[in-house]
C-alpha cells in the first residue's frame, strides 16, 4: 500500500484466498480480500451465511476445518506472515497473541472439565504461571469477565452454568494471555438478547480498557454499528464495502449494503411501522385464550419442584385479519403458548374459544375441524417437511388429508399456491433439500395456506433466515394477510421484527403475560420494567441517537 | 447415593433373573421332550432309550410335574447355587464349570487387554496423525478386523507360527506361550470393534467446538487430542462394554475349541454335542452374569467419568 | 437449574460454504459413484459372484461336490482342481461353490428371523410408546444380556442340528439389535417436527406411521440388514465349524474349514482357502452396507 502509516497496523490482510475441498472440487469461500486493522481498534466484518466472514476468521487464527486451505494471500500480523506460519510456530500466536470467542459458549466448553482448569490452561501453555498461579490468575480473570462468585464457579463443570455465564468463562480464556487481538465470532448469537447486550458491554469494556483490537464477527449490521469503529461487509467470499461505521450507514456506496440496511429492522427505527389500519373490531374475536396454564415434569430431583409452569395464566385474544406478536426470550413460554392455542398439546386448565366455540377439549372429528382452520408456520422450515417428498407433495398433502379435490385438482392448486408464494413452478418436482432457507420457508408458507385457514400461527419464522430473506418472507405474510384476511399468531424473540408486523404485542416471562397493548404503545410507552429492558437491548440504538 | 446404588443392584438382579428364565424357556420349553434328549445325550435315534429309565430320568428333574412348578422349583435351587448335573457325568454343573473357569478367565482377561491397547492405539493414531494416507490406511483395518472368521483366523495363526515357522505351541493350556495365540485370535474381532467406536467418536470429538476451543488457547496438539478429545470420546464407547466382555467371553467356545484348551469355551462346546442341558443353561446364565456385572461397574463409575452426569442432579441457575 | 429447554434454542448458523446442490441425472451419478470407489464396485462382484453361486452353481464347476476321486486325494491346488482335493479326493472348489447354497440359505433365514421378529417388536415399542415400551425395551434388554453365540447355542441344544435350526439360533440371537436401532429410528422420526407439522395439518395416526414414519425409518433397519448379513455369515459359519450345521457329507463354509483342521500341517489348503472366501463375502457385504449407510446419512 502506498500510505505512510505512522505506526505498522496490527492485522494486515492481504489478498488473502480460502478453499474448500468439498465433493464437486474446489468451493472458494474468501476471494482476496484485503483488511487492514490498527492496534486497539474494533472492526466489524458483517454478512450473511455463506459470505466468508467466519472462514476469514479461522483463517487469521490458523484453525481452518479439515478440508480448508489457504490458496494465496498473507497474514500480517506482528511483524511475521501468519499464513507461511506452522503449526508449532502458530502456537505461539494462538490464545497468547490473538484470542478466540466462538460462537455458541453451550458447546464451545470442554464439558468434563472444571471451569478453573480450562481457564488456567491458556496460562500455563504459555508459560505464563505454574499450576498454582494459574488458579489464582484464572479466578482474577473470571471476575475481570463478569463472573460472579469465581472462587466457587472455578470448581463447577460448563453444564452447571447458564448460557450468559459460559460466554463469561470464554472471555476469560480469550482474555487470559493479554492478547493485541481478540476475534469475536459471532459472540451472542446464541444467547438472550438482555444477555447478548451484556456480554457486548462488557466485551468492549475489557479490550477498551486494555487497549485489545478486536475483530468482531456478526450477520447483525445493528450490532456492528453499535459496536465497531470500521464496518467491512463481505458477500460471497468478497468484500464489498469497507468503511467508517458513520459512513458505511449514513451513505452505503454498495447495492448489497444497501439492501442489508434496508433488511436489518432494528437499523430503521425512523421507518415508521407498516401504515396498515388495524381492523375494525368485529363482535366475536376470532380466537379467545382464556387463563391457560401448562405444566411440565421435572426429572426427579431433591429440593427441587416436580413440575414448572411453562404457560402461566395467559390469556389473550386474537381478531380477524389482525396480527397478535408474542415476544419473550428462551423459556419464556412462547412457543408453548402457540402449541396450545393450535391444541397440539393440551392445557392443564384454561379455555380456549376459536370463532366462538370452545375447543379446549376438541377431540377426534372437532379436533380435525380445527386442522382446517387454523395452521403453523416453523422456524425451521427444513425440519418441518419430510426429507423424502416432493414440494408438490408436501404443500398438497393438507388437501390429500381432507380429501379436497382429485389428483389433478391438487396438483394444480399446488402450482397456484406456489405462485401466490412467488416461487417459480419448477420447484415443485424438487425436494427440500434442494431449496435454499427462504424457499423452504415460502414452501411452508403455502402449505399452511392449502386449506385457506382463518388463523396462521408463525413459530419464530423468520428467525433461521438470512436477514435481506428475513424482509422478503415478512413481506409476503403482510401481503397475504391484505389479500385474504388472515389472522397471525406472530412468535418471536426479535422485538425489531415483532414491531415491523404485529398490531398489537405481548411480552411473555417465565411463563406470565407480562403486558399485552398495541405495538406502538409497547414501543413508546412500556408500563413493565421487563419490556423496557427488552427494549434496550435491540441493537443499533446508539447509533440511532 | 445409597438409594441409587440399591436401586441399580435390583435391576442387575432382575436382568439376571429374566436372563434365567429366558435360558429356561430356550431350554427346557422348546424341545417337545427334554428328557429323552437328555438321556439320549444327542447321539443317534431316540427310541433306543429304555421306557424304565425315561421315567426314573423324568421323576429325577421333576419333568412330570406341571411346568410352572419346575420352573419355580428350578429357580429356588439356582438362587442356592444348584443348577443341577450335568448330564454327560452327573458332577455338578457349577462344579464343573468352577473348575473351568480360570483358564477362561485367564485368556479372556489377556484377550481383552490385547484388544483394549491395539483397538484404542489404532484409533488414537488413525485420528492423531497428520499424513492423510495413514490415518487412512489406519482405519482401513478394522473393517477386515471384524469380518475375518475367528476360528479361521486361529488356524491360520497355527498353520503359520506353529506348524510352519515353529515359533509358539499350536495347542493346549501350557504356559504363557500356549496363551499368545488364542488370546490374539479371541482380541482380534474386539480390537477391530473397539477401534471402529473409539476412531468414530474421536472423529465426532474432534469436531466439538470445544475442540476448536482448546486449539485456539495454543496448546500442543497432544494435549489437545489427549486431555480434550480422548476423554469426552470414550465416554460413549464405555457403554458398549457389557457387550465387549460378554462377547469376549462367547468367543471362548470358538478358540478353545480351535486351540483344543480346556476352559469354560471347551465344555460349552461338548455339552452342546451331548445336548446337555444344565450345563449348556449354567454357561448361558454365567454370561448373562458377565454382562450384568461389567454394566454395572460402568453406570457406577460413570458418574466420576463424566461430571454432568450424577445420581443427584445438582444444576446450578 | 440451567434454564429448560421448553423452547428450541435458537442458533444462527453461519455454515460455509453454502450447501450447493446440484441435480445430475441419476443414471449418471450412480456411475460415477461406483467408479470413485473401486472397492465398492469389486464388494459389489464379489456379493453377486457368491449369490450365483447359491443359486446356480452348475455357471462356476461341473465337478461333483460329494463323491471324489480317491486316487486324486489330497491334491494341491492346480489347474484342474484349483482349489485342490481333500481327504477323499473331492474338489474343494466345487464343494465352497455348492457351501454357498446352504450357507447363504442359513444366511438369509437368520436375517430374516431378525429383521421381522426385530423390526416389529422395535415399531411397536417406539410408535405406540407408554408401557408397550416398557415391557418390549425391557425384553430386548435382557435378550441383550445374554452374549449373542450363548444364546444361539442355548437355540441350537433345544432344537437340535441343521442348516436351518442353525440359521434360527443365529436369527433369534440378533433379535435384539434390530429391535433398538429400529425403535430408535422410529422415535427419532416420531419426534420430528415434519411428524408433528403432518398431525398439525389434521393428518390421520395411521396415516402419519405409514406415510412419514415408516418410510424415514426403514431406511437404516435395512443399512442394519446387511450388515447383519455379514455378521451372519459369520455366526452361521461359527456354528457350522463346531459341527452344528449340516451333516457330512454335505458341505458349508464352516464345517469345510473344520474338515480341513485335521490336515492343517501338510495341506493347507483345505482350511485357508473356503476361510479367504467367507472373509471376501462377509468384507464384501460390510462395504455395501457402509456404502448404504453413508448414502442414507446424506439423505437426511
Amino acid at each position: 500500500m502506498g500510505e505512510t502509516a505512522m505506526t505498522e497496523p496490527l492485522l494486515r490482510l492481504d489478498d488473502l484466498s480460502v478453499s474448500y475441498q468439498t465433493s464437486s472440487g474446489l468451493a472458494r469461500a474468501v476471494d482476496a480480500v484485503d483488511l487492514v486493522m490498527q492496534p486497539g481498534e474494533v472492526v466489524a466484518l458483517v454478512g450473511e451465511s455463506g459470505s466468508g466472514k467466519s472462514t476469514t476468521a479461522h483463517a487469521i487464527i490458523g484453525l481452518l476445518p479439515g478440508s480448508g486451505r489457504i490458496d494465496r494471500g498473507h497474514i500480517h500480523f506482528g511483524g511475521r506472515d501468519l499464513a507461511a506460519l506452522g503449526d508449532r510456530g502458530y502456537r505461539s500466536v494462538r490464545g497468547r497473541q490473538i484470542g478466540l470467542i466462538p460462537q455458541d459458549p453451550t458447546v464451545s466448553l470442554n464439558p468434563v472439565k472444571r471451569i478453573g482448569e480450562q481457564v488456567g490452561e491458556v496460562l500455563r501453555a504459555h508459560g505464563l504461571a505454574d499450576r498454582r498461579s494459574a488458579r489464582i490468575e484464572a479466578a482474577e480473570l473470571l471476575d475481570r469477565a463478569g463472573l460472579p462468585d469465581p472462587l466457587i464457579r472455578m470448581r463447577q463443570y460448563p453444564h452447571q452454568l447458564s448460557g450468559g455465564m459460559r460466554q463469561r468463562v470464554l472471555i476469560a480464556i480469550a482474555i487470559a494471555a493479554r492478547p493485541q487481538l481478540i476475534i469475536a465470532d459471532e459472540p451472542t448469537s446464541a444467547l438472550d438478547v438482555t444477555v447478548q447486550r451484556q456480554i457486548l458491554d462488557h466485551i468492549e469494556e475489557l479490550t477498551r480498557s486494555a487497549g485489545t483490537a478486536v475483530l468482531l464477527i456478526t450477520h447483525d449490521l445493528a450490532v456492528a454499528a453499535d459496536r465497531a469503529q470500521r464496518i467491512v461487509v463481505m458477500s460471497r467470499g468478497r468484500v464489498v464495502e469497507v468503511g467508517p461505521t458513520e459512513r458505511i450507514l449514513a451513505d452505503p456506496r454498495d447495492d448489497y449494503t444497501r439492501r442489508l440496511l434496508r433488511s436489518a429492522p432494528s437499523l430503521a427505527p425512523a421507518r415508521a411501522p407498516r401504515a396498515r389500519a388495524v381492523p375494525a373490531e368485529s363482535n366475536t374475536p376470532l380466537l379467545v385464550a382464556e387463563n391457560l396454564v401448562r405444566e411440565f415434569a421435572l426429572p426427579r430431583a431433591p429440593g427441587r419442584p416436580r413440575t414448572i409452569r411453562a404457560v402461566d395464566d395467559v390469556s389473550f385474544s386474537i381478531g380477524r385479519g389482525e396480527t397478535l406478536g408474542l415476544v419473550g426470550e428462551s423459556g419464556s413460554g412462547k412457543s408453548t403458548t402457540a402449541r396450545l392455542v393450535l391444541r397440539l398439546t393440551d392445557p392443564d386448565s384454561g379455555h380456549i374459544r376459536f370463532d366462538g366455540e370452545d375447543v379446549t377439549t376438541a377431540k377426534g372429528q372437532r379436533w380435525r375441524a380445527l386442522r382446517r382452520r387454523a395452521q403453523i408456520i416453523y422456524q425451521n422450515p427444513y425440519a418441518s417437511m419430510d426429507p423424502r417428498q416432493t414440494i408438490e407433495e408436501i404443500i398438497a398433502e393438507p388437501l390429500r388429508v381432507f380429501k379436497v379435490a382429485d389428483r389433478s385438482g391438487r396438483r394444480a392448486r399446488a402450482r397456484t399456491l406456489l405462485d401466490r408464494v412467488a416461487l417459480p413452478e419448477s420447484v415443485a418436482r424438487r425436494k427440500p433439500a434442494e431449496l435454499s432457507g427462504g424457499q423452504r420457508q415460502r414452501v411452508a408458507i403455502a402449505r399452511a395456506l392449502a386449506l385457506t385457514p382463518d388463523l396462521v400461527v408463525c413459530d419464530e419464522p423468520v428467525s433461521a433466515l438470512d436477514v435481506s430473506v428475513q424482509a422478503q418472507v415478512l413481506e409476503l405474510l403482510v401481503e397475504l394477510q391484505a389479500d385474504s384476511g388472515l389472522s397471525y399468531l406472530f412468535i418471536s424473540h426479535d422485538l425489531a421484527v415483532v414491531r415491523q408486523i404485529a398490531h398489537r404485542v405481548g411480552v411473555m416471562r417465565a411463563g406470565r403475560l407480562v403486558e399485552l397493548g398495541f405495538t406502538a404503545d409497547i414501543f413508546d410507552a412500556p408500563a413493565q420494567d421487563y419490556t423496557r429492558e427488552l427494549l434496550a437491548a435491540i441493537p443499533g440504538q446508539r447509533y440511532a441517537k | 447415593m445409597a438409594r441409587y446404588l440399591v436401586r441399580r443392584l435390583l435391576q442387575a438382579v432382575a436382568v439376571l433373573w429374566a436372563a434365567y428364565t429366558i435360558s429356561f424357556i430356550v431350554l427346557y420349553l422348546l424341545p417337545s421332550d427334554p428328557v429323552s434328549i437328555m438321556a439320549n445325550g444327542g447321539q443317534g435315534e431316540q427310541n433306543s432309550v429304555d421306557p424304565a429309565q425315561l421315567a426314573k430320568l423324568r421323576a429325577e428333574y421333576g419333568f412330570d410335574k406341571p411346568l410352572i412348578v419346575q420352573y419355580v422349583d428350578q429357580l429356588g435351587r439356582a438362587l442356592r447355587g444348584d443348577f443341577g448335573r450335568s448330564v454327560q457325568n452327573g458332577q455338578p454343573v457349577t462344579t464343573t464349570i468352577r473348575q473351568a473357569l480360570p483358564q477362561t478367565l485367564q485368556l479372556a482377561g489377556f484377550a481383552l487387554v490385547l484388544a483394549i491397547v491395539v483397538g484404542g492405539g489404532l484409533a488414537f493414531l488413525a485420528t492423531y496423525t497428520r499424513r492423510r494416507w495413514l490415518g487412512e490406511a489406519l482405519l482401513a483395518l478394522p473393517p477386515v478386523g471384524v469380518s475375518l472368521p475367528s476360528f479361521w483366523v486361529g488356524l491360520m495363526l497355527v498353520e503359520l507360527l506353529s506348524f510352519h515357522w515353529r515359533l509358539l505351541p499350536a495347542l493346549g493350556n501350557a504356559g504363557f506361550s500356549s496363551l499368545v495365540l488364542p488370546a490374539v485370535t479371541m482380541a482380534l474381532p474386539t480390537a477391530a470393534v473397539i477401534a471402529q467406536l473409539l476412531a468414530k467418536s474421536l472423529k465426532r470429538t474432534l469436531a466439538e467446538p470445544y475442540v476448536e476451543t482448546a486449539r485456539a488457547k495454543g496448546l500442543r496438539p497432544i494435549t489437545v487430542h489427549l486431555r480434550h478429545a480422548m476423554r469426552n470420546a470414550v465416554l460413549p464407547t464405555l457403554t458398549v462394554s457389557g457387550m465387549v466382555v460378554g462377547h469376549i467371553f462367547a468367543g471362548s467356545v470358538v478358540v478353545e475349541t480351535v486351540f483344543s484348551r480346556n476352559g469354560v469355551g471347551r465344555i460349552t462346546a461338548t455339552a452342546v454335542d451331548f445336548q446337555d442341558i444344565p450345563v449348556v443353561q449354567g454357561v448361558v446364565v454365567l454370561g448373562a452374569l458377565v454382562f450384568v456385572a461389567i454394566n454395572l461397574a460402568v453406570d457406577l463409575l460413570y458418574p466420576l467419568l463424566d461430571p454432568r452426569i450424577t445420581a443427584i442432579p445438582t444444576t446450578v441457575r | 437449574m440451567s434454564e429448560p429447554l421448553l423452547e428450541p434454542l435458537r442458533i444462527h448458523l453461519d455454515v460455509e460454504p453454502a450447501p450447493e446442490i446440484d441435480v445430475v441425472r441419476r443414471r449418471g451419478r450412480t456411475f460415477r459413484f461406483l467408479l470413485h470407489r473401486p472397492g465398492l464396485l469389486v464388494a459389489i462382484v464379489i456379493v453377486v459372484l457368491v449369490l450365483l453361486a447359491a443359486f446356480a452353481p452348475g455357471i462356476f464347476t461341473s465337478q461333483n461336490p460329494i463323491v471324489g476321486v480317491p486316487a486324486h486325494k489330497l491334491q494341491p491346488p492346480s489347474r484342474a482342481h484349483i482349489f485342490g482335493t481333500d481327504e477323499l479326493g473331492r474338489d474343494l472348489f466345487a464343494r465352497v461353490v455348492h457351501g454357498a447354497a446352504l450357507s447363504l440359505k442359513a444366511t438369509i433365514i437368520a436375517v430374516s428371523v431378525a429383521f421381522v421378529v426385530g423390526g416389529l417388536i422395535g415399531l411397536l415399542a417406539g410408535f405406540v410408546g407408554r408401557w408397550v415400551e416398557d415391557v418390549l425395551m425391557r425384553f430386548v434388554d435382557v435378550l441383550l444380556s445374554i452374549p449373542g453365540l450363548l444364546l444361539s447355542l442355548a437355540v441350537v441344544t433345544a432344537l437340535g442340528y441343521g442348516t436351518i435350526k442353525v440359521a434360527i439360533a443365529v436369527g433369534v440371537a440378533s433379535v435384539a439389535s434390530f429391535a433398538r436401532v429400529t425403535r430408535a429410528e422410529v422415535l427419532r422420526v416420531r419426534q420430528a417436527v415434519y411428524v408433528e407439522a403432518a398431525r398439525s395439518i389434521g393428518a390421520r395416526w395411521y396415516a402419519v406411521l405409514f406415510r412419514h414414519v415408516l418410510p424415514n425409518a426403514i431406511g437404516p433397519a435395512l443399512v442394519l440388514a446387511t450388515l447383519e448379513f455379514g455378521t451372519a455369515i459369520l455366526a452361521v459359519s461359527s456354528l457350522s465349524f463346531l459341527g452344528y450345521g449340516a451333516q457330512p457329507p454335505a458341505p458349508e463354509w464352516g464345517s469345510l474349514i473344520s474338515d480341513g483342521r485335521n490336515y492343517l500341517a501338510n495341506s493347507w489348503w483345505l482350511s485357508t482357502l473356503p476361510g479367504v472366501v467367507i472373509a471376501a463375502a462377509v468384507l464384501a457385504t460390510n462395504r455395501i452396507s457402509r456404502a448404504l449407510d453413508g448414502e442414507w446419512v446424506k439423505q437426511r
